[in-house]
Parts: structure tokens; sequence; C-alpha cells
């Protein structure tokens, strides 16, 4: 998805990280394997990344320059057009801002914007994580049905959280391509509420 | 006869306490803010981090570290890039 993108603009001083919310490394294995990426492309089975940035969907893009500093918080974005038919989300007006950001040709958002931008959790949501990482612990150990409690509770708690929703979906036997996504993310719509949350212009 | 056994996961790292010191300690993290999931039945807590915590990291605009495996079990950190623009990306197959 992202392998052109990285070639592209890697002489510049540039890298992409890729991270898996996946279950297991082998959910991840055929796109990874497709992709042969050059850069680094990790798996987050615990969703590490998603707690530290407080990311409640997929994909889910950050960008950071190199200070280390977040320039642009947590934007969606595709790297390709491959799922277009199904999200409505155009590749190209991402990777333009990006290519120019990257080869140093438009300044970043300011402080002021970025701080207003970047969405933080609240007490909920935590808990919401905390239920997860417990799941997620004891599903790891063979412990499936007392693990979809606490995935359950945890969609109760942040709704809008779909690495949670959808995310668990496979391990709580659940089709997340299937007819009960559908129902949770038309019923999540027809409340007023987007799927997808690109930040505004 | 023993005590049971009980589950404490910190920071990704489970760590086998008494059932008693267990609860105990669930309790004393939930006193300090911290989110906390339990499952007596499962003998088990994990302790998350509190909100006002990663709120404050997020604000600083200091992009959150972190270390993963890649396919092969290799780890990767973050800030190993300092020096070069990072996209950061999370996707799943899901």
């Amino acid at each position: 998805m992202w392998q052109a993108t990285y070639e592209e603009l890697r002489s510049f001083g540039f890298t992409i990280i890729t991270v898996a919310l996946d279950k297991s490394p082998d959910d991840a294995r055929p796109w990874i394997e497709a992709a042969k990426p050059a850069h680094p492309s990790l798996i987050d089975t615990r969703h590490v990344v998603a707690d530290l940035y407080n990311m409640v969907n997929v994909p889910t893009i950050v960008w950071i320059d190199a200070r280390g500093l977040i320039v642009r918080p947590n934007d969606v974005a595709f790297g390709t057009d491959t799922f277009k038919h199904l999200t409505g989300l155009e590749a190209a007006k991402h990777l333009g801002a990006l290519r120019a950001w990257v080869r140093g040709e438009a300044a970043p958002l300011p402080d002021a914007r970025r701080r207003q931008l970047q969405p933080l959790p609240t007490e909920t949501d935590q808990q919401a994580r905390a239920e997860f990482g417990l799941g997620q612990w004891l599903f790891a150990r063979g412990r499936g049905e007392a693990a979809t409690r606490h995935f359950e509770r945890a969609g109760e708690l942040a709704p809008h959280d779909f690495t949670i929703r959808r995310g668990t979906m496979p391990m709580r036997g659940v089709d997340p391509m299937g007819p009960k996504f559908r129902e949770m993310r038309d019923a999540w719509a027809k409340a007023g509420n987007p799927y997808y949350r690109p930040l505004p212009e | 006869m023993a005590e049971p056994g009980f589950t404490l996961i910190d920071d990704g790292r489970a760590v086998e306490v008494t059932h008693g010191a267990g609860v105990e300690r669930a309790a004393r993290a939930r006193e300090a803010g911290r989110p906390v999931a339990m499952d007596l039945l499962e003998r088990a807590a994990y302790l998350g981090v509190a909100a006002a915590e990663r709120a404050a990291a997020l604000a600083s605009l200091e992009a959150p570290d972190f270390t993963l495996p890649d396919l092969d079990g290799r780890l990767h950190t973050l800030s190993a890039h300092r020096g070069t623009k990072v996209l950061l990306v999370a996707y799943a197959s899901w």
C-alpha cells in the first residue's frame, strides 16, 4: 500500500512505519508479503500504538518530523485507491500534501492548530482500552469466552472506537467484513456519526 | 494450602502475584486514577494508562515512542528514526 510512496520520497530523509493492529502476525502476513515493504512494517497485537496516539479506527496516519514532533495528528489516508470503492476516500490528496511536506515545499500546520486538532482520550476511552487489554491477554491465552466479555464491555464504553468494535470481531468469531460489521457501521451512520474522521480542511 | 494466584498485566507485562495482592494492587491503581479492567473468575487484572497521562503526552506534541516487532520478530523503535521525517500508518486486515 505504501511502498511506492516510500521509494519515491526516501531520498528526502523520510521513512514510513506501518503498524498492523491485528490479532496475530499471521493476519497481517499476506498483506505485508504482497506489499514487500522496504520500510519497517510492524505488528501490534496489543494495540500499543492505538493507545499511545488515541487512534480509534484504521487507517490512521500521523506525520512526525525529524525532531520527533507530531506535525499532523491522527488523519485518515490510504496509500493507494485499492479501497476507494468501499471508503470513498482518495489517496491523491493526502499524497500531495505529504510530498510537499517531505520535500520541504510546504510548512506543516502551526503548533496551535496541531494542538487543536490532536484528539485527546477521556477516562472512559482509557477504561475501554483497559478492557480491550484484558480481553486481548485472555484471548492470547485461549480464554476466548472471557475475552469476549471484556471486548463487548470495551465496545459499549467507546462506541466510536472501531479498533475495538471492529478490530475485536476476529477474536469474537465475527466476520469483520460481514453483515454484523455493516449493521454496526450503518447504525453508527444513522445516528449521525462518521465512520471515518479525516482532519477538517 | 497455597493461596490461589492472580495475574496483573501492567504496562503490557504480566506478573503473577497472590490473589489478595492482585486485588489490592488493582484497587490502588484505580485510586491513583488509572483505568483497571478486572476479571475475578479468570483471576486477572489489566492496569491501563490514565487519560490525563496520555492527554498530557499528546498535548506536548512529542510523538509517543514505541517498540514493536516486525514479521520476523525483529524489534523496531520509533525514536531510532529521529533525524528523518516519519509517516506513521496504523492499518489492519479487518
